[in-house]
């Protein structure tokens, strides 16, 4: 076994459901922990992304650029380059953003459950323009609403112009609506079962071909155009007349088709019992075990129920079960959660991280999350980062994070420490007598760092 | 009757190799489970960037060639003649050998189903998931070789392998697949290793993929490239390919790049195609007497535009060509149905015509070396895949 000692709370508080040890003011009260979420959240001002705003400016000059590239206007060609570069550094500088706040935050749970949320509605656009936006997505849509009620930050996700583009709702068109009609355009379908499938009730639920082309023709109208939209935009000309009906339920068909009528369809899609159960599994799968105790999973699931979908009710109610704070070290971190919880180990300094240049910030983090299998900047596909541990323990993926581990403790700036005081400081009473025994044994004190970030003890949380 | 059927193909193919084609045998293709790794190999090369089929292998005989391609058409003229209409690009003249003794082929005019917007990203995805266009490229949820090890019993993780750093979505899904990259750096110092050896034992998971890890890097120090018959040095990834496919793996894939030939084609495209030429005779020298139960294909996402561009390059098309490799597969031979140069007859009078699916001759490689059913590769290899007729691409 590989924790055979007691293990407090203060470690269950900072490494299971933060980023790790050292923590200064990390509390271990269930109530205390949920109400570091409704504070102010300084750690994402403390190191500010692009806005939405300049987000969509930066893919309009794009666009442009673009434009007078294709009429061969003189110069378009650089700058259009230009351009490229520049939504390549923002996202670059989001990535060191990320890190800079993992290591900084004093509400570690809050960002646990921003990576959370932002795994759960990934997107991978490769327009440009929504490629720009992608990079504050997160901040603009998640973030905000990690702790609030389920519908909402649905209905953020699943409308936020990244997302429309990413998954083909800007193409979407009634059939039978004005501009379907006339132009001969059709359906996409792909939003609509991408909701239905990941977003909400998960793909075993009971639910068939006909919910998902009806709720796809209720989601027609939902829109966003750069050239004219400062934000997602509803244009009744796109939307399919009538009522559509979503497991049984009827929306719209009353007047013009309106917003209003896919925010009802969500919010009962956040409250249904089927995405009551796949969600509160997910959570608890994320931050307990690959396979949760089916009780914690039932207590979250109606808590959800009850609560009508606030997420915080359920994080509380996760919280609070004995379940939470036992079998430490049952999950393995995520290549992020991993980087980021060695560079706090290692005392690394936000300021720091977000004034690296771009090659190092590129070599020394972006190449290696990939080759760890988790690139930070493009996640495979809507459905995100797989979470079980055989996903993340395998021998490449593994190497990776050793020869990590290793090149990270040799750039340590402190290399004063011994690494069996390193070993307890990163690991607390997490780190076994066996642990610091071996790392005391090392050749070199950076060799002896760099096998404590390496351990299993470390990697699993 | 099932059981016996799984057991008598388990040794027709562990025993006589591909020599006795599951065609042949109608009560076979009702056996939806019957395909096991068994002997053959198979690698699956993606060539990352849209290779252009007309550079590989250009078609000398055909005269609107020279006019769509005024300057490219001069390079051109140093190809090595094939089979009378196609030539072979110059640079790959170190694997005529292999044309020559019939493991060297290839299609002509085939692409996925991919169409009209020619991205790299979504045709490499479609490419991977080998799905029609009737699926969304981001509700594909696993890749085609991964779905054919999903119907394969008695396979193991080492069975297949990703090779290299790239994301290889050909292979992933919910059968085991192993990764490494043959420039992966483990360097620890002897002691550091005995100890990080002796930190994971308490932990199965950590210290069976570490030990798999440093033995991986320890038995490619072991093989230090050696030089090929023809001079340079061994491609890595190909040596790293053929030593695991000498052990228990059987499925290899891995990426090379480089293709996309915007302009100055002829010296890019020569990198490219030196590196897949060398790539090739490396698994060849490496696998020994194994080439023979060895298909290796080349695909791409795409091929390039007919005609070259105002900077002696060609841009992103429609129809390209694939390559065939290997002992097990008969080579000698460029198949396909060419579609021809006239403007009617290429596709959005620009790109060359598709005309037919490149994953229909993967697939048939697929059901020679391992007898997989017809409907699980139409059904779910290749979902709405129509085979067609065998091209007996089978040596």
């Amino acid at each position: 076994m590989l924790f055979d000692q007691a293990i407090g709370p203060e470690t269950y508080a900072a490494i299971r459901f933060g980023y790790g040890l050292p923590a200064r003011h990390i509390p271990v009260e269930p109530e205390a922990m949920l109400r570091q979420l409704t504070r102010p959240d300084r750690t994402a001002a403390g190191f500010p992304k692009m806005t939405f705003a300049e987000s969509i400016a930066l893919g309009r000059d794009y666009l442009a650029a673009r434009q007078d590239q294709r009429a061969k206007m003189d110069g378009a060609d650089e700058r259009e380059k230009a351009l490229k570069r520049e939504i390549q550094v923002s996202l670059d500088f989001g990535l060191a953003a990320d890190l800079a706040r993992i290591v900084e935050t004093e509400d570690p749970f809050r960002e646990r459950l921003v990576h959370f949320w932002k795994n759960h509605f990934a997107i991978a656009p490769t327009a440009r323009p929504a490629v720009a936006m992608s990079g504050i997505y997160s901040d603009h849509a998640i973030r905000p609403r990690v702790a609030g009620r389920f519908g909402d930050l649905l209905a953020a996700a699943v409308t936020h112009p990244a997302m429309l583009i990413y998954l083909d709702q800007v193409v979407s068109v009634g059939p039978n609506s004005a501009v379907g009609k006339k132009r001969g355009r059709g359906l996409n379908e792909n939003l609509a079962r991408e909701v239905l499938e990941l977003h909400t009730l998960g793909v075993g639920a009971a639910y068939g071909q006909t919910d998902v082309r009806q709720f796809a023709e209720l989601l027609t109208g939902l829109s966003f155009n750069i050239r004219k939209d400062d934000a997602v935009a509803f244009r009744s000309e796109y939307a399919e007349p009538g009522a559509e009906k979503v497991l049984g339920e009827r929306y719209g068909g009353r007047g013009r088709a309106r917003l209003e009528h896919i925010r009802e369809a969500l919010d009962d899609l956040a409250v249904h019992p089927a995405t009551a159960r796949h969600l509160s599994h997910k959570l608890a799968a994320h931050f307990v075990a690959d396979t949760p105790d089916p009780a914690l999973v039932a207590a979250m699931e109606a808590a959800w129920l009850d609560s009508g979908g606030d997420l915080s009710a359920v994080y509380g109610t996760m919280l609070r079960h004995p379940a939470a704070w036992h079998g430490f070290g049952a999950k393995v971190k995520l290549p992020m959660e991993f980087m980021g919880s060695a560079l706090r180990a290692l005392g690394a300094r936000g300021a720091d991280l977000v004034s690296l240049p771009r090659g190092k910030l590129k070599k020394q983090f972006r190449d290696q999350l990939r080759a760890m299998g988790q690139d930070p900047i493009r996640p495979p596909g809507p459905d995100g980062y797989a979470d079980a541990e055989t996903a993340w323990v395998q021998p490449f993926g593994l190497a990776q994070r050793i020869s990590w581990a290793m090149a990270a403790a040799a750039r340590r700036k402190d290399q004063d420490a011994e690494p069996d005081r390193f070993a307890r400081r990163a690991l607390g009473d997490a780190a076994s007598p066996r642990l610091v025994k071996a790392v005391s044994a090392a050749e070199t004190r950076a060799e002896g760092v760099g096998l404590v970030l390496a351990s299993a003890e470390f990697n699993r949380r | 009757m099932a059981t016996g059927a799984i057991s008598r193909r388990g040794l027709l193919r562990g025993g006589l190799g591909v020599a006795c084609s599951a065609a042949a045998h109608p009560w076979l293709s009702t056996m939806t489970m019957a395909a096991t790794p068994g002997d053959a190999r198979l690698v699956v090369i993606v060539l990352r960037g849209a290779m252009d089929g007309l550079g590989i292998l250009p078609p000398v005989s055909d005269r609107l060639f020279a006019d769509y391609r005024p300057k490219l058409a001069k390079s051109a003229g140093n190809a090595l003649p094939l089979d009378g209409y196609f030539a072979l690009n110059e640079t790959m003249a170190p694997l005529m050998p292999l044309w020559e003794a019939g493991e060297l082929g290839f299609v002509q005019a085939v692409s996925t189903p991919y169409r009209d917007k020619r991205s790299h990203f979504d045709g490499q995805d479609l490419l991977e998931a080998g799905t029609g266009m009737d699926v969304v490229l981001a509700a594909q949820r696993d890749g085609w070789l991964n779905r054919m090890l999903q119907a394969m019993p008695g396979i193991t993780a080492k069975t297949a392998f990703a090779v290299g750093r790239d994301e290889m979505k050909i292979l992933s899904g919910d059968a085991p697949a192993l990764q490494w990259s043959p420039d992966a750096d483990v360097t620890l110092s002897p002691q550091a290793q005995l100890l990080l050896e002796h930190i994971y034992a308490p932990d199965p998971l950590f210290s069976e993929a570490a030990g798999e890890a440093l033995g991986l890097a320890a038995e490619i120090d072991r093989e230090a490239l050696s030089p090929l018959s023809t001079g340079p040095r061994q491609e890595p990834m190909a040596a790293f390919a053929a030593a695991r496919l000498l052990q228990e793996t059987r499925i290899v894939s891995y990426s090379l790049s480089g293709w996309d030939t915007h302009r100055a084609q002829d010296g890019a495209l020569s990198r490219a195609l030196n590196l897949l030429q060398r790539s090739i005779l490396t698994l060849k020298e490496g696998l020994g007497p194994v080439w023979g139960k060895t298909a290796v294909l080349a695909m791409t996402e795409f091929g390039r535009t007919v005609a070259e561009n105002g900077s002696g390059g060609t841009d992103h098309g429609t129809g390209g060509a694939m390559l065939l490799a290997g002992g097990a597969l008969r080579g000698g031979r460029v198949y396909g149905d060419w579609p021809g140069l006239a403007e009617a007859d290429l596709y959005a009078r620009r790109d060359l015509m598709p005309t037919a699916d490149v994953r229909a001759y993967a697939a048939w490689v697929m059901r020679g070396l391992y007898g997989m059913d017809r409907g699980l590769l139409e059904g779910s290899v290749f979902p709405g895949l129509d085979l067609g007729a065998d091209p007996g691409l089978l040596a």
